[in-house]
């Protein structure tokens, strides 16, 4: 036990053990550098590889959800098909319009590819592998995902063209709208663990009783607020069915239709990258970050449960991509405002519910945490379905006649 | 309720997603190079000519009439007329292209130049896999690549080169009958000029005046064969000058 404890945790440790062996190593006056660079380098390495591999899946996925095979060609199964693409973004002309504002026009990929890097600073990928374990770790990521936002707006702005302009003001527009329902289903979180360090919430979820964890999506508040922030999370990172601001029917490619090669490639990157992140703070808000969901399989490394976490929400958005339609700029408008705001308000409402009702009911625990349980989807459930009927409602399908078109 | 058509979807995605996998059926994409559909035989591409037996030059059916290249809509056709002649399929001496180029970059595959050609020389071939690297050259094709068998057209277009071959083998013995009957019919009135001429000395000026049956009679052996000349079209003095000539 002991022999196999031992193993256990240096695997989990490993990446930890490596960097401290490593850095140990160096002459005392480079030390702190090398210790920045070990932090840094393997974000940089391994999220954008990351990003390959997901184009690749997405593209097969995509296409058995559509009846297709995918990329085949490349390598066995079309796997090196990230390969093709990566030669062939690089060996792209870069075009700049004449008429492009060439400064902002040049710094926009650059500060939208920074952005979200600088988010992964705070996402703790494993047990003590958070970069940068800051006091207001949540602030600070949502911090850095609104600059990506004003990255956008460069891009569509300098460009000089109608649809790079449109596509920036949908994008703005529906990114400040679904931040609201963002923040505040992650505020549920922050309200119950008490902190706003990620490390430290994920620690929070990291305990075990009965076996279970305390994730906080195995709560009823949690899982609501989950769902509400994946749903402002594909907002967010403009993936469909919220990809208004890309919507090729209308504005060909929004913000970056004027952008080609490799810094086209940097805004493909830059999405994913958001994503990965948005998604890695779901894990560490919801999910409990890296720890197992049971007692008994925490021999598992932390990190190998993170990635494992991480990969199961991008299939989940390859999935919902593969699904839904995209929404129309009013439906979006209106289901941020009318559905994601009051249900995130619940939620907040229910995690105070859960957190001060008496968490032992005639002196069993057990039997408080059902009450507190059924209290707390009630208070939940109650509103979704209120709230549904109410936008049910007012809406009337009907017939749809054309009346200058007959 | 809210969100239930979203959890439809998913499952019907899902089941799409895992149903691909299981089911061959579900996938129906026909993995092109490995694999092809074959071609309904109706299929055009870019025009061809054909020749008959195994020479392409000797056996070329265009006469360099130039009816397609003046009906082409792209005018993407263009042909030089040589300035001898060989016979034809009939035995009939005709023209040929000293130059047939198709600019297939300009072809818009309308067919119109095979509808227009009166002697089945021309045709749409089902070559589809036609790119190439040089892209004014490359597809400029000449006589030379353009020339091809009969029987390549009765393997592409099995309906339609039967009904050609037909119609050109009853053309043919048509023409060879006729030619026999009006080879007949000279030698008979041949016979009868002549003895007409023995009988009557002073009608020296006679055979002027029947002159396509003596001009017939001249040809016919001056071109050895005596299956010619039996079309009978508008051209006839014309041709029958240029072979008195020489």
């Amino acid at each position: 036990m002991t022999l196999a404890g031992g193993v256990a945790s240096g695997a989990d440790q490993v990446f930890v053990l490596l960097k401290h062996w490593l850095v140990a190593r160096t002459p005392g006056p480079l030390q702190a550098l090398v210790s920045i660079l070990l932090t840094i380098i393997p974000i940089i390495v391994v999220f954008p590889a990351l990003f390959a591999v997901t184009t690749v899946l997405e593209r097969k996925g995509l296409g058995r959800i559509q009846n297709r095979y995918g990329p085949n060609r490349v390598g066995p199964w079309g796997v090196f098909q990230p390969l093709a693409d990566a030669v062939k973004s690089l060996t792209k002309e870069d075009i700049v319009p004449r008429t492009a504002d060439h400064v902002v026009h040049y710094l926009a990929p650059l500060v939208l590819v920074g952005a979200s890097f600088l988010a992964y600073a705070v996402l703790p990928i494993g047990r003590n592998m958070t970069a940068v374990d800051l006091d207001a770790g949540v602030l600070f990521f949502f911090a850095i995902g609104a600059a990506t936002e004003l990255a956008v707006f460069m891009a569509g702005w300098s460009s000089r063209n109608k649809y790079s302009l449109l596509g920036a003001m949908r994008a703005i527009a529906q990114m400040i709208s679904y931040e609201i329902p963002l923040i505040l289903s992650s505020v549920a979180v922050v309200m119950i663990a008490g902190t706003l360090s990620t490390a430290k919430i994920v620690e929070e979820q990291a305990r075990y009783s009965d076996g279970l964890a305390h994730w906080y999506v195995f709560t009823p508040w949690g899982l609501a607020g989950f769902i509400l922030f994946m749903i402002a999370a594909m907002a967010e990172t403009n993936r469909s069915p919220f990809d208004l601001p890309e919507g090729e029917s209308e504005i060909i490619a929004g913000y970056f239709i004027e952008y080609s090669g490799f810094k086209f490639a940097l805004f493909f990157l830059a999405e994913y990258l958001e994503m990965f992140a948005v998604s890695g703070l779901g894990i560490t808000l919801f999910l409990g970050g890296w720890s197992a969901p049971f007692s008994f399989l925490t021999w598992i490394p932390s990190w190998i449960w993170f990635f494992t976490k991480l990969l199961a929400l991008i299939v989940a958005f390859i999935w919902v991509r593969g699904t839904l339609p995209r929404l129309r700029m009013d439906q979006l408008m209106n289901f941020a405002w009318k559905f994601m705001l009051p249900m995130t308000l619940v939620v907040i409402f229910a995690a105070a519910v859960w957190r001060f009702l008496p968490h032992g009911v005639a002196g069993s625990v057990a039997v408080g945490l059902v009450v507190r349980w059924l209290v707390c989807a009630l208070v939940v459930a109650g509103p979704y379905v209120l709230l549904a009927r109410g936008l049910e409602r007012g809406r009337k399908i009907e017939k749809r006649t054309y009346r200058y078109a007959e | 309720m809210l969100g239930e058509g979203i959890i439809q979807g998913l499952v019907e995605t899902a089941r799409n997603f895992f149903g691909s996998y299981v089911e061959k059926e579900r996938l129906v994409t026909v993995e092109y190079p490995e694999e092809r559909l074959p071609l309904p035989e109706a299929t055009r591409q870019f025009p061809f000519l054909l020749y008959d037996g195994s020479d392409a030059e000797k056996g070329l059916r265009c006469v360099a009439c130039q009816i397609c290249e003046k009906e082409c809509p792209p005018r993407c056709i263009h042909i030089e007329k040589s300035k001898d002649k060989k016979p034809d399929f009939v035995g009939k001496p005709q023209a040929y292209p000293a130059v047939f180029n198709i600019d297939v970059s300009v072809c818009m595959s309308c067919q119109i130049c095979v509808e227009v050609c009166p002697f089945d020389a021309i045709r749409m071939d089902t070559e589809f896999e036609l790119s190439t690297s040089d892209r004014f050259g490359g597809l400029l094709w000449t006589k030379r690549e353009l020339a091809k068998p009969n029987e390549y057209y009765q393997k592409i277009h099995p309906t339609e080169a039967a009904e050609t071959d037909e119609r050109r083998a009853k053309e043919a013995a048509d023409a060879k009958a006729k030619a026999a009957a009006a080879a007949a019919a000279a030698a008979a009135k041949a016979a009868q000029a002549a003895s007409a001429a023995a009988t009557t000395p002073t009608a020296a000026a006679a055979p002027a005046a029947p002159g396509a049956a003596s001009g017939e009679g001249a040809k016919g052996t001056s071109n050895g064969a005596s299956t010619n000349g039996s079309s009978g079209n508008g051209s006839k003095p014309h041709e029958v000058k240029t072979v008195v000539k020489p």
